[in-house]
């Protein structure tokens, strides 16, 4: 995809060892396009892995902290943190249940030579076998006229059948697999397709007045969406109790023995230390990670990821702060105390600010 | 191509002076710095009345993704700095020659002359050095 993106004018940054697209051509322009009609974005540096076998779901059982048992219908996806034995996260990833015998798997890019280790070390027991789809490209179509203009990619039977996708499903259709899944907080799709087939279609979003983005509004609106982004927020020392996730962590059923489930069992029943929250920041600036966060009378914290909101034209942060924080906050920016309120996230969802 | 005016001075860290009626000095950044930062989002700019010395940061101009601290290129006291950034900090991506600049400054006679800084034929050499 690297020569569309530069005749499209992109300015390239290494990510991870791949040349990204950060931006075409606003950073701000993009971020609206997918809050108010549709941008697509080159998300082919994720790593897409199939595993395969007769015992495949008794493997994801123990790889996983959220429960596969939960996936019953095909094409069903489920959001998970992969942990250590201590307990901490390892990476965060989607895995979609496809047959009783083969699910795939989307890890992130950075830490995509230690996932794989890690599976194939836990798959042998159980006779799993990874592929690494390197042949796939995979597009992010993101926005409230994503999916009908997605649609117009297929095939009538084939844009049906994605069009009556259920939220945080997919299917095979064609060679394709389309989800509607995404990392904006805005309706859309995720779609993994040939290599080959990946430039022509951007090209037909484009003419169907799809935005190209970059990925520098892809970090903006997974912030307003609340969304974690693997190595700010959370990392293989902190557990997801402590990184807004335990609403991913299943210890239901009790009998389910995944890694790193007795750590976090003895964290649940003794309360986190620390918490993950949002920040909206009342007075003017930005807020940045690193930056040192401020709890009156309870400690202090810091900033894991910050950045101006265009949605809400000021600044918003996750932060993981000392659990007994309340609701508001100061912060330290370049040597000044600024105020910042205490919120749940997502900031943004489907368009709207959250936020009040 | 960057817009580079021939009536103003400029700096190796993109900045621009320019010298005003009243001989006091009004600095920003150049058309290819605003260009290379993004939309801004945020400007910081020094109180009237401040005390600098040259290579000192003066202001802070913030792109949704990064700060970026604005040097200035000499010594002097700062007489103003541009209240309009407060509220629309994106003049300095529209206007950076313009409407966007970040302070003035009133530095000693001759101050500007003595400190070196280039022409604008010679800026758009280090421009065209720098691949942008």
């Amino acid at each position: 995809m690297f020569p569309l993106h530069q005749e499209l004018g992109a300015r390239i940054v290494d990510f991870g060892g791949w040349d990204m697209p950060v931006q075409y051509s606003s950073q701000i322009g993009e971020h609206h396009a997918v809050r108010r009609a549709a941008g697509v974005f080159d998300v082919s540096h994720m790593c897409v892995v199939d595993l395969r076998g007769a015992r495949v779901r008794a493997f994801l059982e123990l790889l996983l902290a959220n429960d596969v048992g939960r996936l019953r219908t095909p094409g069903k996806a489920l959001y998970s943190c992969m942990l250590n034995e201590p307990g901490g996260v390892l990476d965060d990833l989607i895995v979609y249940y496809l047959a009783e015998s083969w699910f795939r798997a989307v890890v992130n890019a950075g830490t995509r030579d230690r996932d794989l280790a890690w599976m194939r070390r836990h798959a042998a027991s159980f006779g799993v076998e990874l592929s690494e789809r390197t042949d796939l490209a995979m597009l992010a179509i993101q926005g409230p006229e994503a999916r009908a203009k997605a649609a117009q990619l297929l095939a009538p039977e084939d844009a049906a059948a994605a069009l009556a996708l259920g939220s945080f499903s997919g299917r095979e259709l064609s060679g394709w697999f389309v989800a509607r899944t995404g990392y904006t907080g805005e309706d859309g799709f995720e779609v993994m397709l040939p290599a080959a087939a990946a430039i022509p279609a951007w090209r037909k979003l484009n003419s169907l007045g799809v935005a190209s983005c970059g990925l520098g509004a892809r970090d903006t609106l997974r912030l307003e969406a609340g969304m974690n982004l693997y190595g700010n927020d959370m990392d293989e020392s902190t557990q997801p109790f402590e990184s807004n996730l335990g609403w991913t962590v299943a210890l239901e059923p009790a009998g389910r023995a995944f890694i790193g489930r007795a750590p976090l069992e003895a964290i649940a029943a003794r309360g986190s230390r620390a918490k993950l929250v949002g920040l909206v920041l009342e007075d003017r600036g930005v807020l940045r990670s690193h930056q040192k966060v401020l709890a009156p009378a309870v400690g202090e914290g810091e900033i894991t990821s910050g950045t101006f909101a265009p949605t809400l034209e000021r600044s918003i942060a996750l932060a993981r702060v000392p659990a007994a924080t309340g609701a508001s906050v100061q912060v330290e920016v370049r040597g000044k105390l600024l105020n910042a309120r205490v919120v749940k996230p997502p900031f943004v969802r489907f368009g709207k600010s959250l936020i009040g | 191509m960057s817009n580079v005016p021939a009536d103003l001075k400029y700096t190796k860290s993109h900045e621009w002076v320019r010298t005003l009626a009243d001989g006091t000095l009004e600095i920003g950044i150049t058309d290819h710095a605003q260009h290379a930062l993004g939309d801004l989002v945020f400007v910081e700019v020094p109180d009237a009345g401040r005390v600098v010395k040259a290579g000192e940061p003066c202001a802070v101009v913030e792109s949704v993704k990064a700060a970026s601290d604005v040097y200035t290129p000499l010594d002097g006291e700062v007489t103003a700095g541009n209240p309009r950034l407060a509220d629309v900090p994106e003049t300095v991506n529209s206007e950076p020659y313009g409407a966007g600049w970040l302070w003035r400054l009133r530095s000693r006679p001759g101050a500007l002359a003595a400190a070196g800084l280039m022409s604008a034929a010679e800026y758009e050499k280090l421009l065209e050095a720098e691949g942008g």
